[in-house]
């Protein structure tokens, strides 16, 4: 069984269509996970049926006990995320669940309320079993509800004997991106043939090199700009990161969207897409099948 | 006034919104502030000559062994297990760490200093007549809202201040939303669109930043977002219609305004109505 997570760095890049193209070519062989918990969108290109509901209690959050806060304003002086107004009012969208105000009121007027941040589902879709996410807006620890997720997802790909996990990663280089990615297999970058998809895929790279996990690009929207296209190309040959395919910008990835359909399932549209996204996830199975046994 | 401009979704159009409408504002006085930390990309189109660049560092313990009594105090009081006492050493985990300092206050016998661990950078510089000011969280760090918070510190009172806020809904888009006087949501007319406006909604408005919403694209999808913006009483500031050669345009890097005299009509009306539009809801 092997994970293979797709990020971008830049958002918008087209991770979602892939990873969920990947899955559809996998004939129902994986199991889907959808690590942008924020923005969690795969669930909306399938006809999903959710089985499974959990709650996500993120870090307990502070209340104050009016009735023994003498605003005294020790909480205010020693809160560092400009969290509690000076009436000891708690913004719990900026509290960052430290528990320093709870710790060292002189009152003790404080106390910590546990509270939902989220829900994380496991659904049924026409291409498998899919582990997924709702993150309160401002819900913190957005990283442990990713490795909630896909740890769920691979429990659920060990018992019912699947050999892929498609991950579709999250934006960025932070905590959540981190999360995403420690202990995978193999990471897929896609990256649009932009000067500002280009700039974010190579911090993401150093990100990818640094925990030391293979991977392949593929290079969404080339015809934008080409110049762009072949120095991008051309640097990745010297550092001996694999190409795996070429995608044109072309408005079937947001009808596919429209429609609820994966880029494999437009084939009478756009023939040529769909060669070569099935090459792209063919090279991408041939690439992955290398990696050495996954022991766990 | 200070605006930010964000978005559920990423790739809708955030950096190319406040980019071009800086380059509107430039003569009005304006200055951009990017957030986006994770992945900062304002510079490429402004391409602003960077005059300081600033260490941004968040404080982590420094323990002195030869004071500390290994009571264990500071790993029971960290929720983020970025501090472990193992009896013979007290351990410090940098990229946990959240720089609360709970460590150094519950510490008994103060053993417990602060030192700075660079996190990221702030670089500012100008752009024209444009004031820049961007943060660059450094590979393998976490503390974007700390990074952010440092960046708004560099919010300049007498000019229209554009943020470029990160995409999503979590703490790092709160931290960069959070205290300015309007908030621009951009998104797309499609299904993924849709359901990240609809988070992004949910978050400004238990924030109590008033917002209005850009829509990009239009007509690559369907007209879902309008009509949840109409039932939501949500104000639609701006469609961009979709078309290739801004994408393409974009994709070099360029200035969309500056190639397409239409679109700099479409957002210098923007640019017109915005004070009227925030000193009007700030009001209310």
């Amino acid at each position: 069984m092997k994970e293979i997570v797709v990020i971008s760095g830049k958002g918008g890049a087209g991770k979602t269509s892939f990873a969920a193209g990947f899955s559809r070519l996998t004939g129902k062989n994986a199991v889907l996970v959808d690590a942008d918990v924020d923005a969690a969108d795969l669930s909306l290109l399938m006809d999903s049926k959710i089985l499974k509901k959990n709650e996500f209690k993120g870090l307990p959050t502070p209340v104050v006990d009016m009735d023994k806060c003498t605003k005294c304003g020790k909480c205010v002086e020693l809160c560092r995320f400009d969290a509690i107004s000076p009436d000891i009012k708690i913004d719990t969208l900026l509290c960052e669940g430290c528990q320093v105000c709870y710790n060292f009121c002189p009152e003790e007027a404080i106390s910590l309320k546990e509270c939902p941040m989220g829900e994380w589902y496991v659904s049924e879709t026409p291409y498998g079993p899919l582990v997924h996410a709702k993150l309160d807006p401002g819900g913190e620890n957005s990283g442990l509800l990713v490795s909630i997720v896909r740890k769920s997802g691979k429990a659920l790909a060990r018992d019912m004997k699947k050999d892929f996990i498609i991950t579709d990663g999250p934006p960025g280089i932070g905590c959540s991106v981190i999360s995403s990615l420690t202990g995978a297999d193999f990471v897929c970058v896609v990256v649009e043939a932009t000067v500002s998809g280009v700039h974010d895929m190579e911090r993401v790279m150093e990100l990818v090199d640094f925990l030391d996990i293979p991977s392949a690009v593929l290079i969404n929207k080339y015809d934008l700009n080409l110049a762009a296209c072949s120095s991008l190309e051309e640097k990745l040959g010297q550092q001996g990161i694999p190409v795996i395919g070429k995608f044109p910008y072309d408005e079937v990835f947001y009808r596919a969207i429209l429609q609820k359909k994966t880029i494999p399932d437009m084939k009478d549209v756009t023939p040529y897409i769909h060669d070569s996204f099935e090459k792209a996830w063919n090279h991408l199975v041939s690439l992955v099948s290398k990696v050495g046994q996954n022991l766990s | 006034m200070i605006i930010s401009i964000a978005s559920g979704k990423g790739g809708t159009g955030k950096t190319f919104l406040a980019t071009n409408l800086a380059k509107i504002m430039e003569s009005q006085g304006v200055q951009v502030l990017d957030c986006d930390v994770e992945e900062p990309d304002d510079h490429l189109f402004l391409k602003p000559r960077i005059k300081e660049t600033i260490n941004v560092g968040i404080p982590i313990p420094d323990v002195d062994e030869d004071i500390c009594i290994h009571c264990g105090k500071c790993s029971q009081v960290c929720v983020y297990h970025a501090i472990t006492d193992v009896g013979a050493k007290v351990l410090v985990f940098p990229q946990m760490c959240h720089g609360c300092g709970a460590c150094k206050i519950v510490c008994p016998v103060d053993a417990i200093t602060e030192i700075d661990h660079i996190v990221g950078i702030i670089e500012k510089g100008r752009s024209g007549d444009i004031n820049f000011s961007a943060g660059k969280m450094n590979i393998k760090e976490v503390a974007a809202p700390h990074l952010i918070r440092k960046v708004k510190e560099h919010i300049k009172p007498d000019v229209i201040s554009l943020i470029d806020a990160p995409p999503g809904t979590t703490c790092p888009t709160v931290t960069a939303v959070s205290n300015t006087d309007y908030c621009i949501l951009v998104t797309e007319p499609t299904p993924f669109g849709l359901n990240d406006l609809k988070l992004a909604v949910e978050m400004v408005s238990q924030m109590g930043v008033p917002t209005g919403v850009v829509i990009n694209r239009v007509g690559i999808g369907d007209n879902k977002v309008e009509t949840y913006c109409r039932e939501e009483g949500l104000e639609i500031l701006l469609k961009i219609p979709h078309r290739r050669e801004i994408a393409e345009i974009y994709a070099r890097g360029e200035i969309v305004i500056e190639e397409l005299p239409d679109i700099r009509n479409l957002l210098q009306g923007l640019a017109d109505r915005l004070p009227g539009l925030i000193e009007e809801v700030t009001r209310v």
